[in-house]
């Protein structure tokens, strides 16, 4: 049977959203899948658009790649829009050609209204919707020293950000009487205009803009209604959006009174074969403006195309929570109050900036809705007690006090019913989450790598780090950070405890902290720590059993028995009279030889009595131990930058020897990987690393916690546009911050999920200095910098140490019998297990 | 056929690394000796062949003890092996020869069996 055909049109977030639902659902195999988008980008995360500006890129905010849908067999047209639908011959007409379907979802999203305002079409005027309309804001900016939003609702706030980020002085010129009209009450409204603008964001209420003309030190002026006029640089239009039902008017089928393709619970329209999702769709009377009920809507029809009798999208919930301008805003539910016999409690510190309201039923057993401004603690907390009916505790107002004045703590998860939505964005429940633990995750990081919660708008971390540690500890698994049997502590209760009693032996912290003798969890770990606090040698005396065997030979041992060198070539630099040293120990010692990913050269098949000799001819030519096998910096890898590269706008080469040599020999929880890129082609894979930095034409980039390996994760952008010295005085923060309070064996990316508040708190902490530790971590940074020593040098030097390196103590000329060699591709290797 | 044993001198005590193993070359092949001077008896002697990777390694690992068994774990897929019987505490059925070891002065002795080696010589 030949296959149908599934057209999509539109490649927004709604879109991609329903193509990653349908496309693993059964009917996908079914159906020739097609998407058009009329942007040229891939689908784009528009919710964190501002960020644009900050320095993140398209693939930053993009939600898929064209890896998957090549993957998935969705074929891409983008930059190719839609001109007409022919419904009697199931067409779709584009600028290309022509295309036949047999289901067509119209996911085209909405266009920014623009008030009829003559003067609106000024080429200093612009919309806030697209990449396209952010690079067009940018370009004006140049030049410019004053913009003005249209709009003070929240996508308005969000592009006053973006012009403040810009540099620009930013106005905000709002028709209402408050800000955010929707989601608060005056008294919310006023306490977030006095927090706006005491960030410097003017605020207008109440102004009807007449006309925009040219204006006589700016570019523009806009006159109001009441005669007073603003002078500005650009404009930039949020006063909400609307529809966009062209396509769907065209070929005649049921739009609403004020535009929108009218849906059923299926989210199908007027025609049985053609479908709407997201903000084209009017359902029951409504355009939902919100990106989770629109994921709710693909997740329906996905489910409908499948025939599933009981997928039906029955509204959505319109709750909010964000942080504008660093202003916490969250609105939940009937937050006006329009519920019959509803009543109100308030609290407002008008001294703070903290305004909280919550409407309660009549019988004041039940939440209705919320508004918050300037504190979102309290969000999850009332948000779960109004979506799920749960009753009222007595002293109901303790939920919106201060916690100095007796507030509640937060509502227990036992009291969240299984149906309990945790994490809307990906609409994840409780019940999701405890199958997630029953089917083997067993902690936070899993339940977030299964479910997908808190990988959207991350706002209910907190909640789901309560969720799954109460469901936990219920299923007997005691929630234990015990490193093993030995210590009852966690790495990071182990590392406070070195460190302040002043340890220096693992002996010392087993009798005094332990029992036992310790194994093969605990003695590594505790050798990490006490690296880490007083940088001893790794083979002194006390150390020498608690490291792995790649630590105790300072190589990395091999399947066979032998060990590989690696010597370390800062930044990938390297000299060719010290490349010719390496060829010449290989030779003599017909080592097997490769380039390694981090740009360095891996000599295999040494055997232990031969390491010494092979390092003390490496360490007079100059080399050092490159720390393969170590829990500790492995490399920084550079692209050739500004020295000879066109397009490098900074010497990438250069920081990449300067980071590499500083943090060399830092002994971590895991092995640390870092890149430096001399231009945003990035060249260097900076962002699959832990630490990465790109070059800008004002200083760094500073991307923080990516990895590469079995599940790879992109780096995220940190900060921006440091000075040298601010890059490297972060990067000590961060990785000083790691190594003290990481568990064994996490990589950054794991330890920063694992946070409770994550990249928000990571920042708060070592940018913003919010623990008052940075002086301390940079000073501690300083000290393991100052005290490094090359590990091969000092057990070359030393006879003692040497001893350990023969392979039999009784029998110096004895080579180990097991060891077999064949030859491939001219070079010697290990001959294959004969199993 | 009889089977006879020999205790063979095969190192110093001063070779030794406390909480830690060395190998050293028997007639029976490759030994690896553990020395941990906090228990009683302090030495312990178990082939050094890891039976997972049939390579020479286990002197390399790193020793300790689970649950008060004195224990080496593999320095390659990290399976423990108990120093008193050597069982493999992951995997039972598998299991590595262990030798019986003796202070004689500074001297370490093995107890090795000859039966085969003389049949061979």
């Amino acid at each position: 049977m030949s296959k149908k055909n599934l057209i999509v049109i539109g490649n927004g977030m709604v879109g991609h959203h329903f193509l990653e639902q349908f496309a693993a659902s059964p009917a996908a195999r079914d159906f020739e899948i097609r998407v058009f988008g009329e942007e040229k980008h891939l689908a784009y995360d528009r919710v964190h658009l501002s960020e644009y500006f900050t320095g993140s890129t398209h693939a930053d905010l993009a939600m898929g790649t064209p890896d998957w849908y090549a993957e998935s067999g969705i074929v891409l047209h983008l930059g190719e829009p839609v001109t007409g639908i022919d419904r009697d011959t199931r067409t779709v007409t584009t600028p290309e050609g022509s295309y036949t379907y047999d289901e067509l979802v119209l996911a085209t999203g909405s266009y920014p209204f623009v008030p009829p305002i003559e003067g609106r079409e000024h080429p200093a005027c612009f919309v806030y919707r697209t990449l396209e309309d952010l690079d067009a804001i940018r370009a004006s900016a140049q030049g410019g020293e004053t913009g003005v939003v249209v709009g003070g609702g929240l996508l308005g706030l969000e592009a006053a950000n973006a012009l403040k980020s810009l540099g620009l002085n930013a106005h905000v010129v709002e028709f209402a009487p408050r800000l955010m009209p929707v989601q608060l009450d005056d008294d919310g409204g006023a306490v977030l205009r006095q927090k706006i603008e005491e960030l410097g964001v003017q605020v207008h209420t109440e102004k009807a803009t007449t006309t925009i003309v040219e204006g006589e030190e700016t570019r523009l002026r806009m006159n109001f209604s009441d005669d007073s006029h603003l002078d500005t640089d650009l404009i930039v239009f949020s006063a909400g959006i609307r529809p966009q039902d062209t396509l769907a008017r065209q070929c005649g089928l049921d739009i609403g009174e004020r535009g929108g393709i009218v849906v059923d619970n299926r989210c199908t329209t007027s025609d049985p074969h053609i479908h709407a999702i997201g903000e084209c769709a009017l359902w029951n009377g409504r355009i939902f403006g919100l990106v989770a009920p629109g994921y709710t809507m693909a997740r329906t029809l996905a489910a409908a195309l499948n025939n599933d009798e009981e997928a039906a999208f029955t509204g959505a919930d319109m709750s909010t929570k964000l942080k504008l301008l660093g202003v916490d805003v969250g609105s939940i539910g009937d937050a006006h109050g329009q519920t019959p016999g509803a009543r109100n409690i308030r609290y407002n510190d008008e001294q703070a900036g903290h305004y909280r309201r919550m409407v309660v039923s009549g019988d004041g057993k039940k939440l209705l809705g919320a508004i918050m401004v300037g504190d979102n603690h309290y969000y999850d907390t009332l948000l779960q007690y109004a979506l799920n009916g749960i009753d009222l505790p007595d002293h109901a107002e303790s939920l919106i006090l201060p916690a100095s004045q007796g507030g509640a703590p937060s509502l227990g998860p036992d009291a969240l019913p299984d149906t309990a939505s945790i994490c809307s964005c990906h609409n994840v429940t409780k019940v999701d989450i405890c199958g997630a633990l029953d089917s083997g995750c067993t902690d936070l990081g899993g339940v977030k790598a299964e479910t997908r919660a808190s990988t959207g708008c991350g706002g209910c971390a907190a909640l789901l780090k309560n969720v799954v540690d109460s469901e936990l500890e219920k299923r007997g698994v005691e929630v234990n950070t015990d490193i093993c049997e030995h210590f009852p502590y966690s790495r990071q209760e182990l590392f406070h405890l070195v460190k302040v009693n002043g340890i220096r032996t693992f002996r010392g912290l087993i009798r005094q902290y332990g029992k036992g003798h310790g194994c093969d969890i605990c003695k590594p770990a505790v050798g990490s720590i006490l690296a880490t606090c007083w940088n001893d040698h790794i083979l002194a005396t006390d150390h020498v059993p608690l490291q792995d065997t790649n630590d105790t030979f300072l190589a990395n041992m091999q399947k066979n028995g032998t060990y590989s060198i690696v010597p370390r070539v800062p930044g990938g630099e390297i000299t060719p009279d010290k490349l010719i040293v390496l060829g010449e120990v290989a030779r003599d010692y017909n080592l097997y030889t490769k380039i390694t990913g981090g740009q360095r050269v891996d000599l295999f098949g040494a055997t232990l009595s031969q390491l010494p000799e092979i390092w003390e001819k490496l360490i007079a030519a100059g080399f050092e131990t490159g720390h393969a096998y170590g829990k500790s910096l492995r490399t920084v890898k550079s692209c050739v930058g500004s020295t000879w590269c066109r397009y490098g706008v900074q010497d990438s080469v250069g920081m990449a020897i300067f980071l590499e040599n500083r943090y060399k020999g830092l002994r971590s929880p895991h092995k640390i990987k870092m890149a430096v890129s001399g231009c945003t082609r990035e060249c260097a894979e900076a962002q699959s690393k832990d630490i990465g930095v790109i070059a800008t034409d004002k200083g760094w980039n500073l991307y923080v916690c990516g990895n590469g390996g079995m599940r790879p994760r992109h780096a995220d952008l940190f900060a921006t546009d440091l000075t040298d010295e601010e890059l490297v005085r972060t990067i000590d923060r961060v990785l000083m911050f790691y190594v003290r309070t990481a568990d064994r064996l996490q990589r950054t990316s794991v330890w920063m999920e694992n946070l409770e508040g994550g990249l928000d708190y990571l920042k708060d902490v070592v940018l913003e200095d919010s623990l008052g530790i940075g002086a301390e971590l940079e000073e501690h940074m300083e000290d393991i910098v100052g005290t490094y020593q090359c590990e091969w040098k000092t057990a070359v030097e030393d006879p003692e140490k040497r001893k350990r390196f023969r392979e039999f103590v009784n029998a110096p000329e004895k080579t180990d019998p097991v060891q077999q060699w064949t030859t491939e591709r001219n070079q010697r290797r290990p001959v294959a297990e004969s199993s | 056929m009889k089977t006879r044993t020999r205790w063979d001198a095969v190192c110093e005590v001063s070779d030794l690394i406390p909480d830690s193993g060395i190998a050293v070359w028997t007639e029976d092949g490759p030994v690896a000796l553990f020395y941990l001077p906090d228990r009683l008896p302090a030495l312990f002697a178990i082939s050094h062949t890891d039976p997972f990777s049939g390579s020479n390694v286990l002197a390399r690992g790193i020793t300790g003890d689970l649950n008060g068994e004195p224990v080496v774990a593999s320095p390659l897929y990290k399976q423990h092996f108990s120093l008193r019987s050597g069982e493999c505490l992951e995997d039972p059925s598998v299991q590595v020869p262990v030798y019986r070891v003796l202070l004689d002065g500074d001297r370490v002795r093995l107890e090795i069996s000859v039966a085969r080696s003389e049949v061979a010589a």
